[in-house]
C-alpha cells in the first residue's frame, strides 16, 4: 500500500513490522487528558404522563484526574461506582452535567455533536463485552473499515489494505476480513473491537472491562496484546476494571472509585502495599489468593457490611461511612477533601492512615477548619491545602505533621 | 477458621457422592460432542470439591448431570454418580424429581436468570419447601423468612414479599442460597456462585457458604474458574479440559506442586494482587478446543508449551491416564511428562514468581 497524503499521514504502513507512531506531539508524560470536578447526574422521572424529574442519580460527582501521554491510569471499584460511566463520559457518549474535560488543551466537555465529531478520533473506546459491541450483520472488514469511512481519511478502495493491516497488529488472520463476527470466539472477538479502537489512532484509548468476559486463559493474550500496542503506538489507557490484579498488572497509578467519587489515588506500589483509605483496604483484602492454598483456610479479612447505598440518594458526608468500620460523627457532617498525602497520593479519608493505624483524631480538621465532631471552629485557621485538583503537586500534606511538606 | 485436614481422594466406595466414568455426550448433526467424557471423582460430607475449568471444559454439563437436568434433552449419559449409597442415573424422573432440591440442591451463576420474576423471592423459597414437605402455606412462609433471616437479608419478614428485581445481585444470590439450603440438602452445587458479584460481596457470600456448610454439614461442589476462590474454599481440587479432568487431589497440592502443563497456564496467566509487577502474564496459547473435533492423544497439546518433551510425539497419539504423578497416590495427573514438579519450579515458577524459587 502506497502512503496516502491525507489529513494524517497513513503511518502504520512504514517497512514492515516497524511501526511509527502518530505525529507526537506530547512527550511520553505530558498530561494529554485532565479531568476537573466532572459530573454526570442522570434524571429520574416519575411515573405517569407527565414524567416529571423526581430526582437524579448521581452517577459521576465530581471526579478529577490526569492523564499522561501513552500512561495508564487504573479506574477500579464495585459495579455502580460510576466508573464505566466516567469512561462513556470522556469518550463524550454522555454529555457531562459539569466539571471539564482538557484533552489536548481543548475542553471537550461542552462540545456540540458537530463540534466533537473530529475528537472521536483522537478519544476511542474498547468495549466490555466483544459479544454485543460489535454488529452482526457486518463483516469484520467493515466493522474494522467503518471509522475510516466516516471520517474520509483513506479513499474507499484503499480501506481493504489498511483493514488487514490491523487484524494482523491485533494478531487475526488478515484473510478474515470478510468473516462475520459469530465466526470468531471471545477472544478473537475482543481483539476486532480493539482494532476497530486502533483503526483511527487514537491519543486515548477508553478500555470499559475488556478482559472480565473473557475466560482466563484469553485474558493474559488479551491484556498483553493492549501492552503492546500501548508500547508501539504511545497510547494514553484509561484502563477500567473491577479486577484489582488486573489494573495493577496493567497500570502504573490506580483511581480508586466509590458511589461516583475518586477514594483514594495513587501509584501501585502505595496503592496495593500502604493503602490509606479504608474503602481501598477493604476492597483489596476481599480478593481470594492463590497463595492461601499454600495456608488453607480463610484468609483473615476486612469485611464490609452491607450493599454501596444508593446513587439517587447518598449518605451525607463521606460516602462511605455506611459501610466503614472507622465512622465517626465527623464523617456524617463533612465531606473529607480528596488531598495529597504523598508525592504520588490522593486519599479522601477524615481518618486516613495504613491498616491498623488508623488515626484517633480526624486528619482533615486541620484543612476543613473543623473541630474533630465535624462542626466549624473559628479558632482553627484553615491550613491551606489544594484539595480535589486533578493533578499532583510538589508539595502536599503531611499526615503525620499536619502541615504542608515537600517530602 | 476451621482447620481443614486434606481429603483422601483415592476410592470413593464410602464417599458420600461418588461419581464413576461418567460421560456425557450429545448426538447432534456434525456429530457427537464429547461434553464430559469419563470424569470420575468422589466427595465427603462436610468437604468441597473445586471444579476448574474454562468454559466449555464441561463443568456444568457434569454438575447438571448430577443433579438429573439432562432427562429430556437426546443427551446420552452413562457412568455411574452414587449419592449416599443409591445410583441417581439409574432412578426414574419421578424419582430423581423427588431428590432434587432435597438431597442435592444447585445454585446458580446468574440469579437474575435463576429467579422468576413474576413471583416473589417468599413464595418462590417457600414453593421449594412445600414440593418437599407437607406444611401449611404459612408454615412454608415462615420457614423461607428463617432461611432468608440464616442467609443475611436484612429485614427478612418485609424483604419476603419483594420480586427479585427488588433485590441487589448479592442479595438475590443469598436467596438463591437460602432456596438451595432450605432443605437441608445433603450436596450442594454452586455453580459459579460468585462471578456475577463484586469483590466484597464475593467474600460475603463465600463467608456466608462456608459457615452454612459447617452448620449443616453438607458435601458441596463449587464450579468456578476463580484459582483464588477454590485456594480459599476448596479442600480437594479438580481441573477439567475438554471434558476430561486432567488433574485432581486436595487443594494444596494442586495449587502448590501441580503437574499438569494446563494448569501451569492457569496458574501463569491470572496476575495476582501481591504477586511482582514486572513479572510478565504468561497467555496459554491458542483457544479451547471444539468439543465436536477434539484434538488426538492429550487434549491439550495444540496448546502445551511442553509437548516437545515428550519423545514420539506421544502426546499426539496417545491420551494419557489419569494416573498419580511423583507426588504420592492422592495426586493425580493426565500427563505424558515424566518430571512435571521439576519442569514446574525451574521453567514456570522461575519465570511468573522467581522470589518463590529461591525461597524453596
Amino acid at each position: 500500500m502506497d502512503d496516502v497524503n491525507l489529513e494524517k499521514p497513513a503511518d502504520l504502513e512504514a517497512e514492515e513490522g516497524t511501526v511509527v507512531t502518530a505525529a507526537e506531539e506530547k512527550a511520553p508524560g505530558e498530561t494529554i487528558l485532565e479531568v476537573e470536578n466532572l459530573q454526570m447526574y442522570f434524571p429520574v422521572k416519575s411515573s405517569g404522563i407527565i414524567r416529571r424529574t423526581v430526582g437524579h442519580v448521581q452517577a459521576v460527582d465530581g471526579v478529577s484526574f490526569q492523564l499522561g501521554a501513552g500512561e495508564s491510569l487504573g479506574l477500579v471499584g464495585e459495579s455502580g461506582c460510576g466508573k464505566s460511566t466516567t469512561g462513556r463520559l470522556i469518550t463524550r457518549l454522555y454529555k457531562p452535567t459539569g466539571g471539564s474535560i482538557n484533552f489536548d488543551g481543548k475542553d471537550i466537555a461542552k462540545y456540540t455533536p458537530r463540534e466533537i465529531k473530529p475528537i472521536r478520533r483522537e478519544i476511542q473506546m474498547i468495549f466490555q463485552d466483544p459479544y454485543t459491541s460489535l454488529n452482526p450483520r457486518h463483516t469484520v472488514g467493515s466493522i474494522v473499515g467503518a471509522p475510516l469511512a466516516i471520517h474520509k481519511l483513506v479513499p474507499r478502495n484503499k480501506i481493504l489494505g489498511r483493514v488487514q493491516e490491523l487484524l494482523e497488529i491485533v494478531g487475526l488472520n488478515p484473510e478474515h476480513y470478510n468473516r462475520y463476527p459469530h465466526e470468531f470466539s471471545g477472544g478473537q472477538r475482543q481483539r476486532i473491537g480493539i482494532a476497530r479502537a486502533l483503526t483511527l489512532h487514537p491519543k486515548v484509548l477508553v478500555a470499559d472491562e475488556p478482559v472480565s468476559a473473557l475466560d482466563v486463559s484469553i485474558q493474559a493474550q488479551v491484556v498483553n496484546l493492549l501492552k503492546d500496542l500501548q508500547k508501539e503506538f504511545g497510547i494514553a489507557f484509561l484502563f477500567i476494571a473491577h479486577d484489582l490484579a488486573i489494573v495493577r498488572h496493567f497500570c502504573p497509578e490506580v483511581a480508586v472509585m466509590y458511589l461516583g467519587k475518586i477514594v483514594e489515588v495513587a501509584d501501585r506500589e502505595t496503592l496495593y502495599n500502604r493503602p490509606h483509605h479504608p474503602y481501598t483496604q477493604a476492597l483489596l483484602s476481599a480478593v481470594p489468593d492463590v497463595k492461601q492454598a499454600a495456608i488453607g483456610g480463610r484468609r483473615d479479612r476486612m469485611r464490609l457490611e452491607g450493599d454501596v447505598p444508593s446513587p439517587i440518594n447518598p449518605p451525607s458526608g463521606c460516602r462511605f461511612r455506611t459501610r466503614c468500620p472507622l465512622a465517626q460523627e465527623i464523617c456524617a457532617k463533612q465531606e473529607p477533601p480528596l488531598l495529597q498525602i504523598g508525592k504520588r497520593h490522593k486519599v479522601a479519608c477524615h481518618f486516613a492512615g495504613e491498616l491498623g493505624r488508623h488515626p484517633m483524631q480526624p486528619v482533615t480538621a486541620g484543612v476543613l477548619g473543623v473541630d474533630s465532631q465535624g462542626n466549624p471552629d473559628p479558632s482553627v485557621t484553615p491550613i491551606d491545602a489544594p484539595a480535589d485538583q486533578p493533578g499532583f503537586a510538589d508539595t502536599w500534606f503531611d499526615l503525620p505533621n499536619q502541615a504542608m511538606s515537600k517530602g | 477458621m476451621t482447620e481443614f485436614s486434606l481429603t483422601k481422594s483415592g476410592s470413593g466406595e464410602d464417599a458420600f457422592l461418588s461419581v464413576r466414568d461418567l460421560k456425557v455426550h450429545f448426538p447432534t448433526q456434525d456429530g457427537i460432542v464429547k461434553a464430559t467424557d469419563g470424569l470420575s471423582f468422589s466427595l465427603e460430607r462436610g468437604k468441597t470439591l473445586g471444579i476448574v475449568g474454562e468454559s466449555g471444559s464441561g463443568k456444568s454439563v457434569s454438575s447438571s448431570a448430577i443433579l438429573g437436568l439432562h432427562s429430556g434433552s437426546n443427551a446420552k449419559i452413562s457412568g455411574e454418580i452414587i449419592l449416599d449409597g443409591e445410583d441417581l442415573l439409574s432412578l426414574s424422573e419421578e424419582e430423581m424429581r423427588q431428590r432434587r432440591g432435597k438431597d442435592v440442591a444447585m445454585i446458580f451463576q446468574d440469579p437474575l436468570s435463576a429467579m422468576h420474576p413474576y413471583y416473589t423471592v417468599g413464595n418462590q423459597i417457600a414453593e421449594a419447601y412445600r414440593v418437599h414437605n407437607d406444611v401449611t402455606k404459612a408454615a412454608a412462609k415462615a420457614r423461607a423468612v428463617e432461611m432468608l433471616a440464616r442467609v443475611g437479608i436484612p429485614q427478612p419478614d418485609r424483604r419476603v414479599d419483594d420480586y427479585p428485581h427488588q433485590f441487589s445481585g448479592g442479595m438475590r444470590q443469598r436467596a438463591m442460597i437460602a432456596m438451595g439450603l432450605i432443605n437441608d440438602p445433603g450436596l450442594l452445587i454452586a455453580d459459579e456462585p460468585t462471578t456475577a458479584l463484586d469483590v466484597t460481596v464475593q467474600a460475603q457470600i463465600l463467608d456466608l457458604l462456608q459457615d452454612l456448610q459447617r452448620e449443616f454439614n453438607s458435601a458441596v461442589i463449587i464450579i468456578t474458574h476463580d484459582l483464588g476462590v477454590v485456594a480459599e474454599m476448596a479442600d480437594d481440587v479438580l481441573v477439567m479440559y475438554a471434558g476430561r479432568a486432567v488433574e485432581y487431589g486436595p487443594c494444596k497440592e494442586i495449587l502448590t506442586h501441580p503437574e499438569m502443563p494446563y494448569t501451569w497456564g492457569l496458574l501463569s496467566s491470572v496476575p495476582e494482587v501481591t504477586g511482582d509487577t514486572d513479572a510478565p502474564l504468561i497467555p496459554i496459547p491458542g483457544n479451547p478446543p471444539s468439543l465436536l473435533n477434539p484434538p488426538s492423544g492429550c487434549a491439550f497439546h495444540p496448546r502445551c508449551p511442553h509437548r516437545d518433551k515428550v519423545a514420539d510425539d506421544l502426546c499426539k497419539t496417545e491420551l494419557p491416564e489419569l494416573l498419580p504423578g511423583g507426588r504420592g497416590p492422592g495426586h493425580t495427573k493426565r500427563c505424558h511428562l515424566a518430571n512435571p514438579d521439576e519442569i514446574y519450579q525451574t521453567e514456570v515458577l522461575a519465570e511468573i514468581a522467581p522470589d518463590l524459587v529461591k525461597e524453596s
